[in-house]
């Protein structure tokens, strides 16, 4: 926090103060946090990480809300899987799965959502709010329950029962809307300006909210020993995360945590049926063209990426790709993760694994790459993706006779 | 035709702290004209140099985003909302 400067529009350079501010009142484009990496340059060093919280606040410095009184559950610092059996059956060399699915509300919004209810306190705010397709709402009502915040979630109002259970039971207000995620943020987006006393954590204070997806780049590099990878797989919904993971890499770099300047490919994943941003890609376009969602995919069914542009500026200048997979290729690809390494991914992930695999196959990832595959949300909360695949072997009377029946078992068994 | 345009707080102080403001047209396009012509300033802040409107600017008629219209040439009814939005929320 100490290190943080201002914004400034990431459009045309106006500058700003740190306030609840995030969009340019000239030109609407999204303010950015300026820090003085000079001076976290000076600071920061792998021993003082080293010895900081196993959550994402022992990275900071290089935050824009302070540690002290940070609203913490304790997300981030989750494991980096080794992923063999994945990696075999892929044919690639090196795959590993940062398992954001182990965050307290069991997705990688408590990140985010940590870094923006702690700034949201230091600015005075009384009310967290946010439009949520779900991860977002849970971890926006757990965390504002944590710190004794008000909090009002929209969510929209076909959502998964697991992630309406899941944000109700903390007790704040849900309000289910009926409309598509799109008409969800446009509402909050008119609301916010309705209530300023409101910490819409993806409206008014998406600015430092944001910066909390840097993490997965500090986690994952940390965690390899302090060296960036070759390539990493982001699911994309609004775009931010993709953005704010290549933002991480290279802040690393700039204040000499990294022996060496990474060149991480990042490739972007999205499912079919909602894939603004890997059509434009495909097309060469430069311009996101807003889409109406229809995808099993409901965490990444947004229609009209705010940092689709961006998102698509980061994959095509790291070299990387974008992936797009049916909702069939998505349920194979949670039940593929689940098979070979023992992780439950919802939905998310499900997008990210089956575009990894369409990735390998178009010779995007290459087999000699060190890979990592962002898995961000809890298969728990989406049971009824996979649900008709996933029954019981056999339902029998308890006797042995009645087991050898109907379980066919090989000989090794 | 009278329009209502709701305008976001970031343009308020063009219309003298308004939040709606009633302007004429049968285009999105007329309605935003109008609304310059009643209050210097909002052209600049919603169109680019080329004319174009920025690409961080949504504009919806009845809740629906102009894109998925006619753009600027989408029709609107007597009585309509127009509403400006800053396109960068949510996610």
């Amino acid at each position: 926090m100490p290190y943080v400067e201002g914004l400034r529009c990431r459009e045309c350079g106006r500058p700003y103060p740190a306030e609840a501010l995030h969009v340019c009142e000239w030109c609407f484009g999204p303010l950015e946090v300026v820090y003085d990496y000079e001076a976290i340059r000076a600071a920061v060093s792998r021993p003082r990480i080293a010895a900081g919280p196993l959550s994402i606040w022992r990275y900071a410095d290089l935050l824009p809300a302070a540690a002290d009184g940070a609203v913490s559950l304790g997300a981030g610092f989750t494991p980096l899987v080794r992923a063999d059996r994945l990696a075999a059956e892929l044919g690639l060399r090196e795959l590993w799965i940062k398992n954001d699915t182990l965050n307290p509300t069991g997705s990688f919004k408590d990140r985010v959502v940590s870094v923006a209810l702690t700034k949201a306190q230091e600015l005075g705010f009384k009310v967290a709010a946010c439009a949520s397709t779900g991860n977002l709402a849970n971890s926006v009502a757990a965390h504002a329950a944590h710190a004794g915040m008000e909090s009002v979630v929209f969510i929209p109002a076909d959502l998964e029962a697991g992630k309406v259970v899941t944000t109700a039971v903390f007790g704040g207000r849900l309000v289910a809307v009926e409309g598509n995620y799109d008409d969800v943020n446009r509402l909050c987006a008119e609301l916010a300006g309705e209530h300023p006393a409101w910490a819409f954590v993806n409206v008014n204070v998406r600015t430092y909210y944001a910066e909390g997806s840097k993490t997965l780049a500090f986690e994952t590099a940390e965690q390899l020993g302090w060296q960036a990878p070759d390539h990493v797989v982001v699911p994309v919904a609004s775009g931010s995360q993709l953005t704010k993971v290549a933002k991480g890499f290279k802040e690393l770099w700039a204040v000499g945590l990294l022996d060496e300047e990474p060149h991480v490919r990042i490739s972007g994943a999205q499912a079919t049926g909602c894939s603004p941003v890997a059509a434009a890609f495909a097309a060469g376009r430069d311009v996101v063209k807003p889409v109406k969602p229809d995808t099993i995919a409901k965490s990444l069914a947004i229609g009209n990426p705010a940092d689709g542009p961006y998102a698509l500026e980061a994959v095509r200048s790291s070299g990387g790709g974008f992936g797009s997979v049916t909702d069939d290729e998505i349920v194979a690809g949670i039940r593929l993760l689940a098979r070979t390494e023992g992780i439950f991914a919802e939905t998310a992930g499900g997008v990210t694994i089956a575009s990894l695999v369409q990735l390998v196959d178009s010779g995007v990832v290459k087999p000699d790459e060190r890979v990592v595959a962002l898995v961000t949300g809890n298969g728990l909360k989406t049971i009824e993706a996979v649900a008709p695949h996933c029954r019981p072997t056999a339902t029998i009377a308890p006797t042995l006779e009645a087991f050898a029946e109907a379980v066919d078992l090989p000989a090794e068994l | 035709m009278t329009i209502s345009v709701r305008i976001p707080t970031q343009l308020r102080p063009l219309a003298g702290g308004q939040s709606t403001v009633a302007v004429d047209g049968s285009t999105v396009g007329e309605a935003l004209k109008s609304l310059e012509a009643a209050h210097p300033g909002f052209e600049d802040r919603l169109f680019d140099e080329t004319g174009k409107l920025r690409r961080f600017v949504n504009v919806f008629v009845a809740e629906e985003d102009i894109r998925f219209l006619d753009g600027l040439e989408t029709p609107v009814a007597d009585g309509a909302t127009l509403s400006i939005v800053p396109a960068v929320a949510g996610g």
